[in-house]
């Protein structure tokens, strides 16, 4: 009864009373299913040739962003419910972080790449960056 | 009387906020410590992740990632660490029900296949640096092998902490405290596979896919 004022601890699952350990059994499992249904469309999605190729890249980021997803809700049980809005909003700011980060440093240095004075002509060494 | 019967519903009715109830249970302060420490290892990884995306065109005239990779090997890899983190979860369900058998189960399944998942890693690694493809090969390399050699290093720290937990509930039993060290194992050991998600993608299928 008092537990239930707290916030929940990352990883754990709420347990309710009158549950036996097979719900938890079938959370992990639905969660390996899923992510096993992902993992499998990606590793497809990367060698087939019927998909339009310059799309692929982004078919496989939204793939794997999907199954983080899965990890997340069915792995570590993370909820949208008020005992866990700790854990959300440390997990929002870690992720805006990453962003930053990785397309903060790809903008950069892309739009560095561009402004790059094309190499002198004796010197025919490919730069690439 | 009429007090007594008073003071009890006010209790039943109005539960103190969790700002009023005290300071929380140490398990939840403890996971939530971990959980930031995890959130800022995947921003150092997000960090490497970027460095990969801007160097892996910059093969110096070395071999690049699709001459490299072997999406068998990888697809492999992938199984075998999705199969460690659904172990480790049966495991803390063991662990929550306080079933040894179970936990030791599940814990020798977790370390075996991670352990799996290590040596095909350093058999990949090897095989590379014996075709000439070391870290000091390109700018791609130097950031191929940071970023993957840095989450396999983090596997193996897990690994060595998982043989750790299983002494110590060899030894002390199901504590509190050795509780919430397997708390904090399985949201490491779920963390180091949500970074593996994003690092085959990256690293091996966009970088096999031209």
């Amino acid at each position: 009864m008092t537990e239930t004022q707290y916030d929940r601890a990352p990883g754990d699952r709420p347990v309710l009373a009158d549950e036996g350990t097979s719900s938890g059994v079938l959370v992990y499992t639905t969660g390996l299913f899923l992510a096993l249904i992902l993992t499998a469309t990606s590793f497809w999605a990367a060698n087939t040739s019927l998909l339009w190729a310059p799309g692929t890249h982004l078919g496989l980021a939204v793939l794997a962003i999907a199954q983080m997803g899965v990890h997340l809700v069915f792995f570590l049980h993370i909820t949208t419910g008020p005992d866990n809005t700790n854990n959300v909003l440390a997990l929002a700011f870690g992720v805006l972080i990453v962003f930053l980060v990785v397309a903060g440093s790809l903008w950069i240095m892309a739009d560095l790449n561009d402004s790059m004075m094309p190499p002198a002509q004796p010197m025919n060494m490919p730069m690439h960056h | 009387m009429n007090i007594a019967v008073e003071t009890v519903d006010l209790r039943r009715e109005a539960l103190p906020s969790a700002s009023e109830a005290g300071p929380a249970p140490k398990r939840i302060i403890v996971a939530y410590g971990f959980w930031i420490f995890l959130l800022s290892d995947i921003v150092m990884f997000a960090a490497l992740f970027a460095a990969y995306a801007v160097l892996v065109q910059a093969t110096a005239g070395g071999p690049s990632g699709a001459q490299l990779f072997s999406q068998v090997n990888v697809a492999i890899e992938t199984a075998c660490l999705l199969a460690s983190s659904y172990t480790c979860g049966l495991m803390s369900l063991a662990v929550r029900s306080r079933r040894r058998v179970g936990f030791y189960l599940g814990a020798v399944v977790t370390f075996a296949l991670g352990a799996a998942f290590l040596g095909l890693e350093i058999n990949e690694f090897a095989g590379m640096i014996d075709r000439g493809a070391t870290p000091q090969t390109s700018a791609f390399l130097s950031a191929f092998f940071t970023l993957v050699g840095c989450h396999g290093l983090h596997v193996a720290v897990g690994l060595i902490w998982l043989v750790v937990m299983m002494a110590q509930v060899a030894v002390k039993g199901f504590r509190p405290t050795v509780e919430r060290r397997l708390l904090c194992f399985s949201l490491f050991w779920h963390a180091l596979d949500i970074i593996w998600v994003g690092l085959f993608t990256v690293v091996y299928l966009m970088g096999v896919h031209p």
